[in-house]
């Protein structure tokens, strides 16, 4: 990674970048070459002193790391399109694979990577697109992890078990009741909605509305209610969960439900604005996690849900077997081509969405919502698309995540990974997709590989006491590593070019004080500088001061 | 359920709500005035906050075999706790946050999050080094007893009238509510009395304008966190006081309720910080009861909500109160001009 | 970056100069941890980290003896499932690892035995007491605490029988351990006809005012608590200064000698805990351990480091053995999982163990401690056996 120098911020990359095809391809081979030899054991046992070497802990997490920046550099160096597509379809759909084969945990660590980046995608619409800061965000993650596995486990049996035994007045009598009185409250929500942009809302119709909205929540009940009940005798055929083959359809639910929840979390909080909308995602994030601790009935509360199934795809099982993957591999390598997959798709609809009218909207909101608003962009919907948008993402990768581990209890969506998932996209560069996707990777790989790798290398050696072995110090190192990016690189590693134009127009003007890397003595000139007009509109978005 | 056995049970939920706002607020002014001048949610604040418990904590233990008197013993404490907190601040301040001045406002906070991180584990390696890691308070003799419990004692009428009501105070209760209220009066003097607050203040009000009218705002900055760190310093000592065990990591817990309690009361109001801390504190405590009060009043859903919901209670509390006062309840509108 | 990078060469450089050093003609066999190292739980992460590595240096002797180097790989999960699994998933990729000691949350060791399962790697757990680890009924899963269904009744059993309550109230700390126990507890008190005046989760670790006001007014005569110590502790303090001298049971999780530390000597009086260890005047060699484990770390041994101990022991000797059977060669995974599965261990701070089919141990003596004025006493002592044999 090249640092930008920070004594000479005027001077720009050059223009003209080096071809590097022949680079690029021999770093693909000589690291493809790394990492397959040092995952196979029997190579390795016949190359003595040099096996030892690879079969290092930190050694391996190294080559592992740099495998992974092959495909950094397919994206970044100037190369031969057909290099950069064979750099990246080989890395990621041959070598890859290939080297999982021998090392189950590559793909684990793989599918972990992809995930986080599409959380930090997802996330990067809300902050870095929208400016929103969300400090709650693994609750969507949450929400579609839970979907799924609630279905797809022995938990819905006993669901529908406890239905069965407790049908109270249940019955289909409710049903009815139930759909009639979601019809009704849905039709009069959207009356007043109509009436609401024909004449100005007055109070009385502001009532009706939250009633109407009570009325559609409590009919909402009814029917799920009844169709648990009227569907309790099926409990022993469900015992093991749906069939697998809803896998797909689940796929879409998880979106729905995770945008769902992330429009209605959205709905009261997103008038706020800055700093008190953080500490209420930060809380709401929490509200979801201490009721997935504490609806027992759902989601077994602290116990947890397992097994958790996955799809069941016979063709790619089979296909698997013929290339060699062992059978409990195969489940590994159909959710990492599904993941790919998804992955693929939410990256175009990222790029899609930011070069259209919504995603402009949300960067007019992120620089000045006044100004914005002025120019007619209607903050509340917009707010709540992104908020939508992201905790979708989270929401598909919530059910994949589930599907991974066969196993979700709610310490595994606490605050902290809200927070990991703001670092890797403040790490990476906010707004900028490859960023947040590089943010993602060097957070996972630094989380899963190299910090163990390097506790591990050290765990034996005599002379380094147990004390500070740097296993013990995973938040330290952590912690080490954003407060120093932060500090060298606050733009991020692969900064979005609209931001980096932006800090380059400021680095334009005359005072540079006002820049991140400002000595203590000087900064105290920028109190008195031009230069801080630029910054109270970055501060915009922040809102209330 | 008797009103003559539930109502010193409500009043025994309040007061050790009360107790417990006490410490929210105090740390949530730590929170607030940084807030107030940089805009920044110092998330290292709850681990200044639990650095000065751990230094309360050594000293009590340094000093646990001595014969000096308790109070004092707390006064060394307290002062030991507000300096060293109050100097890890400002350090912070000086190395993580001053060189971001003018970074779009998400990097302090990143980095904020990072100095949480990187102090969390160092305190728990330096005391791991002498083979510990909870922390127990070893306080004065007395300290724990019931106050006002010593017959012939000129407190003791009022100790007896709170026995007869049924009210349970302990003497390091009382000592926690006292010394915090006198932490608030010092604050609201320096703050509102002096040329440094009136500094502050002009600061926190328009960095740029206060500049021009002569304020150093960086000295301004640092005496800010200098303060804060020190309110920090006092709450982790009367943190451990009150419970007597902390570790490493129990500060990002309370951290984040007494930033709630700012946002509550108005952020950037230190009146706010105050009430919204005591707020939560009680709120916490009756929401950890409701189901006692389900069952009296015969609501099966209320039974539900038990301790287990006493968590997140300030948090939906928070969402409430901003939908109707999005600015907190003492904070002031300001209108965003353009 | 940059810093990171010399450092990382440095490191590097020295490793590689270790790794050429120690490649000698002996084969090198490792066991693994799994257990939270780092954050809020490191310090039960790492008594049984401890206790795993004491165990290893015991063994190291006689593994030389038998032409092994035995090395002991510590993986930190950060109490997180996804950590563990990924670090369980690393462990079956290192053919050295024979078996792993892990973890402390049930949470983490459901699916990281699951990843192991399929390299046939064994695991025996030091404190997962939650039923469903093992009534999955994986060939690698073993553990050497009591299940909840077992450690459960005992404690209820304990409370009606010795304290004689006619009325309990049950707590839980919201974690799949404390949880799990206390429901065990709730339901065979219940079967009893113990009358359940409150059962609440609180994940609190502070202040416990509300819970304690809630006791005063519903005035059980026991208290059971599934959780940690270090929480306990406080509510116990808590409770005590509040004028309440009710007795408090709880689990294994309860067996620490920082317990009495944390409630005050003043308050340490009627708290009894059932665990599997046994109390160190019991057994000499429990002393011998709490002993060398102090000179060691420089840290009194806690419960969890004496399971730990056990649990590597029951692994080193199950290596042991498989190598023997192996003729002297190092063993397969898969004759290790056997091995241990069927052994019998003697001479373990927790007495006698052997696994029934799905992993339990067969029977086991757990031993309900008595706290009196801050001092750990032996009680009573109940034999507790597995659903299944």
């Amino acid at each position: 990674m090249t640092v930008a120098n920070p004594a000479k911020p005027a001077v720009r990359p050059p223009l003209v970048k080096p071809d590097r095809t022949v680079l690029l391809v021999l770093f693909f081979i000589v690291t493809s070459v790394l990492l397959l030899v040092s995952h196979e054991t029997d190579i390795m046992r016949n190359l003595g002193p040099l096996g030892d070497v690879l079969r290092n802990k930190v050694v391996e997490a190294l080559v592992v790391s740099l495998f992974l920046a092959n495909v950094l550099f397919a994206y970044l160096w100037k190369a031969a399109n057909w290099a950069k597509l064979l750099v990246g379809i080989g890395s990621l759909l041959f070598v890859l694979p290939l080297a999982g084969q021998a090392d189950t945990s590559l793909l684990d660590l793989s599918i972990q990577i992809m995930i986080f980046a599409a959380l930090a995608l997802g996330l990067n619409i809300v902050v870095g697109l929208a400016g929103l800061l969300d400090l709650g965000y693994v609750a969507f993650f949450a929400v579609g992890a839970y979907t799924w596995s609630i279905f797809a486990s022995p938990r819905f049996g006993e669901v529908l078990k406890y239905y069965g035994e407790n049908p109270g007045s249940t019955g289909s009598g409710t049903l009815a009741t139930g759909l009639v009185l979601t019809a009704v409250t849905a039709g009069s929500m959207v009356y007043i909605r109509g009436l609401h942009a024909r004449t100005a809302p007055n109070r009385l119709s502001n009532l009706s509305f939250l009633l109407a909205g009570f009325g559609l929540f409590a009919g909402i009940m009814l029917v799920g209610r009844s169709i648990m009940v009227l569907f309790s005798g099926s409990a022993e055929a469900l015992a093991n969960g749906i069939n697998p083959g809803f896998f797909w359809l689940f796929l879409a639910l998880s979106v729905m439900t995770a945008a769902l929840v992330g429009v209605l979390i959205g709905l009261p909080v997103l008038k706020l604005k800055g700093d008190y909308l953080a500490i209420i995602t930060l809380g709401l994030g929490e509200v979801i996690r201490v009721l997935a601790n504490n609806l027992d009935l759902y989601t077994a509360g602290s116990q947890g849900i397992t097994p958790i199934g996955s799809a069941s795809v016979p063709w790619f099982n089979s296909l698997a077997g013929a290339l060699g993957f062992r059978p409990e591999q195969h489940y590994l390598l159909f959710l990492y081509v599904l993941v790919l997959i998804v992955i693929a798709v939410i990256l175009l609809v990222n790029v899609r969405l930011d070069k259209s009218r919504i995603g402009r909207a949300w960067i007019a909101i992120r620089d000045d919502e006044i100004a914005a608003q002025a120019m007619g962009v209607p903050l509340m919907q917009t707010k709540l698309i992104a908020f939508a948008t992201g905790a979708s993402f989270a929401g598909v990768m919530g059910m994949i995540f589930a599907a991974k581990q066969t196993f979700i209890s709610p310490e595994s969506f606490n605050l902290l990974q809200s927070i990991t998932v703001l670092s890797m996209v403040v790490l990476g560069g906010m707004g900028s997709f490859s960023g947040v996707i590089l943010g993602a990777a060097v957070v996972t790989l630094l989380n899963l590989r190299i910090l163990p790798g390097l506790g591990e290398a050290s765990a034996n050696v005599s002379w380094i006491p147990q004390e500070v072995n740097p296993a013990n110090f995973n938040r330290f190192i952590f912690g080490s590593i954003l407060v120093a990016m932060m500090l060298l690189r606050p733009e991020g590693l692969l900064p979005n070019k609209r931001v980096a134009r932006e800090l380059h127009h400021d680095q334009d003007q005359e005072d540079e004080s006002a820049q991140g890397n400002a000595s203590g003595l000087n900064a105290g000139g920028d109190v008195y500088s031009a230069g801080l007009a630029t910054t109270k509109e970055d501060d915009k978005p922040g809102g209330e001061r | 359920m008797e009103l003559s056995v539930l109502l010193p049970f409500i009043v025994n939920v309040i007061i050790g709500g009360l107790v417990l706002g006490f410490v929210y607020a105090i740390i949530a002014l730590g929170y607030t005035m940084v807030y107030g001048v940089l805009q920044l949610i110092n998330f290292a604040h709850s681990e200044v906050f639990i650095t000065g418990a751990v230094v309360g904590f050594e000293i009590f233990r340094i000093l646990e075999n001595s014969a000096m008197n308790g109070y004092l013993k707390l006064l060394l404490a307290l002062v030991a706790a507000m300096i060293v907190s109050g100097l890890l601040n400002v350090l912070i301040e000086r190395l993580a946050y001053r060189p971001l001045r003018g970074a779009p406002r998400l990097v302090p906070l990143i980095t904020a999050i990072g100095v949480s991180l990187i102090l969390q584990d160092t305190l728990r390696f330096l005391e791991g080094l002498q083979g510990r890691f909870d922390l127990t308070y070893t306080l004065p003799a007395g300290f724990g007893n019931k106050f006002c419990a010593a017959e012939g004692s000129t407190c003791a009428p009022l100790g007896n009238f709170l026995r007869t009501i049924g009210v349970d105070v302990q003497l390091k209760d009382v000592i926690l509510v006292v010394v915090a209220l006198v932490s608030l009066s010092v604050l609201n003097y320096v703050v509102n009395r002096t040329r440094l607050g009136k500094a502050i203040r002009a600061v926190s009000q328009d960095r740029v304008t206060a500049g021009l009218m002569g304020i150093d705002s960086n000295r301004m900055i640092s005496a800010t966190f200098l303060i804060g760190g020190a309110l920090g310093g006092v709450s982790g000592v009367l943190f451990g006081m009150k419970f007597g065990t902390i570790n490493a990591y129990s500060g990002f817990d309370p951290g984040i309720i007494a930033f709630t309690a700012a946002v509550l009361g108005g952020i950037g109001s230190i009146p706010g910080a105050v009430l919204g801390g005591l707020l939560l504190g009680v709120i916490q405590n009756l929401i950890g009861v409701t189901n006692i009060f389900g069952n009296l009043l015969g609501l099966a859903n209320l039974e539900t909500i038990d301790a287990s919901y006493s968590k997140i209670g300030p948090f939906i509390v928070l969402v409430l109160i901003l939908i109707f006062k999005p600015t907190g309840l003492l904070g002031k509108s300001n209108v965003e001009k353009v | 970056m940059k810093k990171i990078a010399t450092k990382t060469a440095l490191s590097l450089s020295v490793l590689a100069a270790l790794a050429l050093g120690t490649a000698s003609a002996q084969t090198t066999i490792k066991i693994a941890t799994i257990s939270p190292l780092s954050g809020g739980q490191s310090n039960l992460g790492t008594q049984i980290r401890n206790g795993v590595q004491l165990a290893v240096n015991e063994y190291a002797a006689q593994f030389k003896k038998a032409g092994f180097n035995l090395q002991l790989v510590p993986y930190d999960d950060q109490a997180d499932p996804a950590t563990g699994t990924a670090a369980a998933r690393k462990i079956a990729a290192d053919n050295q690892i024979l078996a792993v000691v892990g973890t402390l949350n049930s949470g983490v060791a459901i699916p990281a035995s699951a990843a192991l399962l399929p390299s046939n790697l064994v695991m025996v757990s030091p404190a997962n007491t939650a039923n469903q680890v093992t009534d999955r009924g994986l060939a690698n899963m073993n553990r050497i605490v009591a299940r909840d269904d077992s450690q459960g009744p005992a404690g209820a059993n304990f409370i009606t029988d010795t304290l004689k309550a006619k009325k309990a109230y049950v707590l839980n700390d919201k974690t799949a351990y404390g949880e799990g126990l206390a429901a065990e507890v709730e339901k065979a008190l219940k079967a009893k006809g113990v009358t359940i005046s409150g059962s609440e989760g609180t994940e609190e670790k502070s202040d416990f005012s509300s819970i304690v006001a809630k006791i005063k007014l519903t005035k059980p005569d026991a208290i059971y608590f599934g959780g940690i110590y270090n929480q306990i502790g406080v509510f116990i303090k808590q409770l005590r200064g509040a004028g309440i001298n009710t007795p408090v049971v709880g689990g294994d999780g309860l067996d620490s000698s920082e317990l009495p530390v944390i409630i005050g000597k003043a308050g340490a009086n009627n708290v009894y805990y059932t665990t599997v260890a046994a109390p160190l005047e019991a057994l000499p060699a429990a002393k011998t351990f709490a002993a060398s484990f102090q000179k060691t770390f420089n840290t009194p041994a806690q419960g969890f480091g004496a399971f730990g101990y056990d649990a590597a022991k029951v692994t080193l000797q199950g290596i042991l053995d498989a190598a023997r059977a192996n003729g002297g060669k190092a063993p397969s995974r898969k004759q290790v999982l056997d091995t241990i599965r069927k052994g019998t261990y003697k001479g373990l701070l927790s007495g006698e163990v052997s696994f029934n089919s799905v992993g339990d141990r067969k029977a086991a003596t757990l031993y309900v401690i008595k706290l009196t004025a801050g001092k750990a006493e032996l009680e009573t002592s109940l034999a507790v056996k597995p659903p299944k044999n």
